[in-house]
């Protein structure tokens, strides 16, 4: 018995660091890349060569002659994606609601429809919102963004709190009613608690949406004014045109991940329980 | 399946808990009747109050362009010559199905979906596997790394892969210089096969963990007892998997295929950063973009989109039709 469970544990630790590898690996290589000095780049190494790790290049897009583009970058994506984040979270909200507890005609519609704006070729939406916004001045525009970031979130989350929904047991409320509270006191005290972590979690994975999305980073903006990090890297050119943006770049690319990481650490529970069970399960 | 019922039970109006439609019709009485149709009416409109900014808005953002860009890809029009907009009909769909660069892009795309979509349903089945067995000191620490591919921007995922392998900045070649082929001159990006090889390495780690999830969440239904008895009965492991937990999963697999050849299908990032679609690697969406967005020819970028769009549709409808994935079904319409 011992043996099997050693046995066991052996597997098991290979197993994970194997996964861990995995998923982690390209992380860690542009992290490296990100220390890297310039005439060390090319140096053919994982690791940066010893004593020449620098962080001149966080400092060049932190406060070096790079951080007017990838501070405003950072800005425009913050600021756009949590915007859409939270519209489509409340509409997303209110929606799903209303499936999981009322009786009305056009659930189904309005399920499929979501279904058929998540698959949607985002590239066929560009073209003529490219052209319809040049007309109408939404073009390199915060707004003119996150209307069409809402194609991404709204969807999923509609999908994602809709299971969540039907899992809370509404029975509670009217016990709670019976119980002598007052219908808003109910609402408050017994939905809310149990509503709130799958809008919370809603909310991280539209945000992990928004945050990546590249195709209108570049198509609907032109210059700073709105431009999201992501599209920011595409034409990041370097210090001068004599010299590669890689360092930059990855140094952009870590500050990017930091807080993708962080919810990751803070949130994986909440996360996998929102993608399986906006999936699959009924 | 569920929701009706608590919904119904649930609501703390005055009406009785009998089925609704059963009631109305066989009441005698009218003013319950009327009562409970005008509860009725007022369920429905709240309920379309609720869920109708969301649908509404969904429309806006897809349909609207879509029909736009239909109706836009019936003209010549290029954005830096707007006077000489013309009508031609089909012309624009002519131009793209004779061009060779529409079906050179095409069977990319198609390869980089079939490709990336074969290895990460097995790579995915494998870490959902690992996810569900796990013990439960690491389950945890397993999900966390997991999710970081899944969370992280393509764009990032681009780039490391490209430095990775780059001539330049690139590691791969020296550490991989004692395979035949590879040298440090082996320049990655210069030829269709190798720069589509990272291409679609990077797209497969980056989305293999959502595929993953997909599958864990359909292994957590196939009842362990299941397994068990062919266990008991001398099944080995591959039985096991073959016989009693893939038949039992169906449907979970094909709705993570599905999703995910749709969204290969749409490849783009990726492709964007690494090559730009050079060497032959230019898929259908970045066509699209070349046409409206940098060459601005409106039209033609137009009909591209439309066709992409049949595309997925086609996809799509082979898929229900053909292998019956019930999209709806399994994703919690029941």
């Amino acid at each position: 018995m011992t043996d099997n469970s050693t046995k066991n544990k052996v597997l098991w630790t290979v197993v994970t660091v194997l996964v861990l590898i995995y998923a982690l690996f390209p992380v860690v290589s542009i992290l490296a890349t990100s220390f890297k000095s310039p005439s060390d780049l090319t140096s053919g190494k994982f690791l940066p060569s010893s004593g020449t790790a620098t962080t001149s290049n966080y400092e060049q897009i932190l406060v070096g002659n790079a951080q007017d583009l990838f501070l405003s970058a950072l800005r425009n994506s913050i600021g756009i994606s949590l915007i859409a984040t939270f519209i489509a979270v409340v509409l997303a909200t209110l929606c799903a609601y209303a499936i999981a507890r009322l009786d009305f005609p056009g659930k189904k519609l309005i399920l499929t429809t979501a279904l058929a704006v998540s698959i949607f070729p985002v590239i066929s939406i560009v073209t003529p919102l490219f052209n319809l916004w040049r007309t109408i001045g939404l073009y390199d525009t915060w707004l003119g963004l996150i209307i069409p970031y809402l194609s991404l979130t709204l969807p999923i989350s509609i999908w994602t709190l809709a299971a969540f929904f039907r899992q809370i047991p509404w029975e509670l409320e009217q016990a709670a009613q019976v119980d002598g509270a007052t219908t808003w006191q109910a609402f408050r005290k017994a939905i809310v608690p149990l509503a709130a972590p799958g809008v919370f979690t809603t909310a991280i994975i539209a945000f992990f949406i928004a945050w990546n999305d590249f195709v209108y980073g570049i198509s609907l903006t032109s210059t700073e004014a709105a431009r999201p990090v992501p599209a920011a890297l595409a034409f990041f050119t370097g210090a001068s045109q004599f010299e590669a943006p890689t360092g930059a770049i990855s140094a952009a690319a870590i500050i990017v991940t930091i807080p993708i990481v962080l919810l990751v650490l803070l949130f994986q529970r909440q996360i996998v329980s929102g993608l399986t069970s906006g999936a699959v399960k009924g | 399946m569920t929701s009706a019922i608590p919904a119904r039970s649930a609501n703390p109006t005055n009406s009785p808990d009998n089925k609704p439609g059963v009631e109305t019709r066989s009441t005698p009485d009218k003013r319950a009747k009327k009562q409970y149709s005008d509860r009725v009416k007022a369920e429905r409109k709240l309920g379309w109050m609720l869920a109708g900014p969301a649908f509404v808005i969904m429309l806006l953002v897809t349909l609207y362009p879509i029909l736009q860009a239909t109706y836009e890809s019936l003209f010549q029009f290029r954005l830096t010559a707007p006077d000489e907009r013309e009508f031609i009909g089909l012309g624009n769909y002519a131009v793209i199905l004779t061009d060779p660069v529409w079906w050179r892009d095409l069977g990319t795309t198609l390869f980089i979906t079939v490709v990336t979509v074969a290895v990460e349903l097995v790579l995915g089945f494998a870490l959902a596997l690992v996810m569900h067995k796990a013990l439960k000191s690491v389950r945890g620490l397993l999900r966390t790394a997991i999710l970081v591919p899944y969370g992280i921007i393509t764009v990032v995922s681009a780039f490391a892969w490209f430095y990775a392998f780059d001539i330049n900045s690139g590691y791969i070649n020296s550490w991989f210089a004692w395979l035949p082929g590879i040298d440090e001159n082996t320049n990655w990006f210069a030829q269709t096969g190798t720069a589509l090889f990272v291409i679609m390495a990077s797209e497969i780690w980056k989305t293999t963990p959502f595929i993953s999830l997909l599958l864990l969440a359909g292994l957590a239904q196939v009842p362990d007892e299941l397994s068990e008895a062919a266990k008991v009965d001398g099944a080995t492991w591959w039985e096991r998997m073959r016989k009693v937990i893939i038949p039992n999963m169906k449907a979970a697999i094909m709705v993570a295929v599905l999703f995910r050849a749709l969204d290969a299908f749409r490849i783009f990032d990726n492709v964007f950063i690494m090559t730009n679609g050079a060497y032959g690697t230019e898929v259908l969406s970045l066509l699209a973009y070349r046409q409206s967005i940098s060459r601005l020819e409106i039209g033609l970028g137009s009909a591209v989109s439309v066709l992409l769009f049949l595309c997925v549709l086609l996809i799509c409808f082979i898929a229900i039709k053909l292998f019956k994935v019930d999209l709806a079904g399994s994703q919690g319409g029941k």
